[in-house]
């Protein structure tokens, strides 16, 4: 693979992101309305975010501490002083023609962020974070419910003023796959910071992508694309894989890329050119008048600095070394929070942490995956798992046991202790009654034993697996083991 | 002229793109006026009124209801507005 992730084309990819994100506040970011997903339609709505005349916005504080606390965890530097911007435009999914925005002075500058994937470690740039409302939703009445071939629109200006982070990166991302991996990588920050719950497919993260190509070795950039509409991780890898693909192509015909507008279609996995009417960005910023300027305190960053909550990274490196796992495991379990923390609260409640994670990462996202279901929103709760590894480390119950009792807590969420008594699941340690059930199958099997006696070792799982089939199971194979030899 | 009228969506005939035309030289005149005062030792103003940190707690508050909210629309459906087609 060349440094550019192009394959061999001899072209280096070059990549920034813009990414929105809606910040997870009740109310909205200039008025009282409530920021609730799938309600009716133009049911949370009112003067201000309806753009009626003479209404007027005040700035909801909670969303500006998000955007602040968002900065701090990108290393970017904090305003002293900050305003919002009017951004005008004219589109029917906003009221006022305007878009409340930042512009000069953003909340947030000049921050990075460090991603990995298998090839390399790369620092990403990023530009600014700053804040701005989200617009309405549109509905497109007639062909096929796309906007080019609809008969007229419907708008829902349910999400309008919902609070809107913005965050963009400098040009340093160098394949798809590290669009993905600077992607996660910010989610799980964002979900960490409790500011956002990150949602790509109910649209409350959203990324579009600079995209173009270069000789390898040049220094100056090449003309780029904007592509757009990548509803999951998946589509963004795919998205730009897909256009890396045409512009190598476009570029070895001899021929120069487009600066256009270009909309990924995740059924065909390809992206087209948004052939809409264009207008040049002529936005004319102004100050927005009905909201004053905001003096960001020192003081009040240095505190939100200092509770930060613990970030994916910081807390990979304190499983590595204080808990003692391996790289990969570490990396999993901090990679997102709800992951970590039930993984926290087994270890805290005393259970084994390889056991634990091993369990977590085995066991419990196969089931999740199975059922599609979140680990915060199964049955099994840490406390189900903390107690089922302590049964199977007292001997109780056997490995093979404890996954039986695994899958019915997960499906009955009843606790691994109650299942057991219930279904009589315990482990048999007692020699007596294992002893008996060893001399039946014994007897029952003299070609094995013949077999076991002439040297041939497998025999002997056969004889323990007869043995457990008797006991369901529930037999200590290594009594069973024991015992077999014993009698021979 | 012609460019600043279709920002505004505004359609202009002839007489008018020459009217406003005339009438947009004069303030452009008149900022290069402005424009001409020695501002180096002023601050910067940024807003009108010397205020600063107007912010509401994220508290809801209530919002009108669906048949309020589309009362003033020319035309609603399925509890939106209706808007003529985009593209």
């Amino acid at each position: 693979m060349s440094a550019g992730g192009n394959g061999d084309s001899g072209y280096e990819t070059i990549i920034g992101l813009e990414i929105h994100v809606e910040l997870d506040t009740v109310s909205k970011m200039f008025c009282g309305c409530p920021t609730r997903f799938g309600e009716d339609p133009n049911t949370q709505v009112c003067p201000v975010c309806l753009g009626l005349p003479g209404a007027l916005p005040v700035a909801n504080w909670k969303a500006i501490e998000y955007t602040i606390k968002s900065g701090l965890a990108l290393s970017c530097e904090i305003a002293e002083f900050t305003q919002f911007h009017r951004k005008n435009y004219f589109y029917p999914d906003m009221a006022k023609n305007y878009q409340i925005s930042q512009y000069d002075l953003p909340i947030c500058t000049g921050g990075h962020l460090d991603v990995e994937t298998d090839d390399v470690s790369r620092r990403v740039g990023i530009t600014r974070v700053h804040l701005e409302e989200d617009t309405g939703k549109l509905i497109h009445v007639g062909g096929e419910g796309r906007i080019a071939g609809a008969d007229y629109s419907i708008v829902d200006f349910n999400r309008s003023g919902i609070p809107l982070m913005e965050i963009v990166t400098e040009p340093d991302i160098r394949s798809p796959e590290e669009a993905r991996a600077f992607m996660a990588k910010l989610r799980s920050i964002l979900l960490s910071l409790g500011v956002s719950d990150c949602s790509m497919e109910q649209g409350s993260m959203r990324c579009d992508a600079n995209l173009s190509l270069r000789p390898a070795g040049d220094t100056e950039l090449g003309v780029k694309t904007e592509v757009k509409n990548m509803n999951s991780f998946r589509a963004l890898v795919r998205a730009l894989a897909f256009e890396v693909e045409r512009q190598t192509k476009v570029l070895q015909a001899g021929e120069t890329v487009e600066q256009e507008t270009r909309h990924f279609d995740a059924a065909k996995n390809i992206t087209t050119s948004l052939r809409t009417k264009e207008y040049a960005h002529d936005y004319r910023y102004f100050p927005e008048p009905d909201l004053v300027p905001i003096k960001v305190e020192r003081a009040i960053v240095a505190d939100m600095a200092g509770k930060l909550p613990e970030l994916p990274d910081a807390r990979r490196m304190r499983f590595i070394e204080s808990i003692g796992l391996g790289a990969h495991e570490a990396h999993l379990l901090s990679d997102t929070k709800p992951m970590g923390d039930f993984f926290e609260e087994c270890v805290d409640g005393g259970a084994d942490p390889k056991a634990a994670a091993n369990w977590i990462l085995g066991e419990l996202s196969m089931h999740l995956n199975a059922t599609g279901l979140e680990i915060e929103d199964c049955a099994v709760t840490p406390k189900h798992l903390t107690q089922l590894l302590k049964l199977l480390d007292e001997g109780t119950i056997s490995g093979k046991i404890a996954k039986a009792v695994f899958e019915e807590m997960y499906e009955t969420g009843k606790l691994p202790g109650v299942i057991v008594d219930e279904k009589g699941m315990t482990q048999i340690s007692d020699s007596d009654e294992i002893g008996r059930v060893v001399d039946a199958v014994l007897a029952e099997n003299p070609k094995a034993v013949e077999e076991l006696k002439a040297g041939k070792d497998r025999a002997i799982g056969f004889l323990v697996g007869q043995v457990m089939r008797l006991t369901k199971g529930r037999a200590n194979p290594q009594m069973v083991n024991d015992l077999i030899k014993e009698r021979l | 002229m012609k460019h600043v009228a279709l920002l505004a969506r505004l359609e202009l005939s002839d007489e008018e793109l020459d009217y406003f035309g005339g009438q947009l030289a004069q303030i452009l005149e008149h900022i290069d006026k402005i424009s001409a005062v020695d501002t180096s030792n002023v601050e910067p103003t940024a807003h009108a009124v010397e205020v600063t940190n107007v912010f509401r707690e994220d508290e809801t508050t209530p919002s009108l209801s669906q048949d309020e909210a589309l009362s003033n629309a020319p035309k609603a459906e399925s509890g939106g507005f209706v808007v003529p087609k985009i593209v």
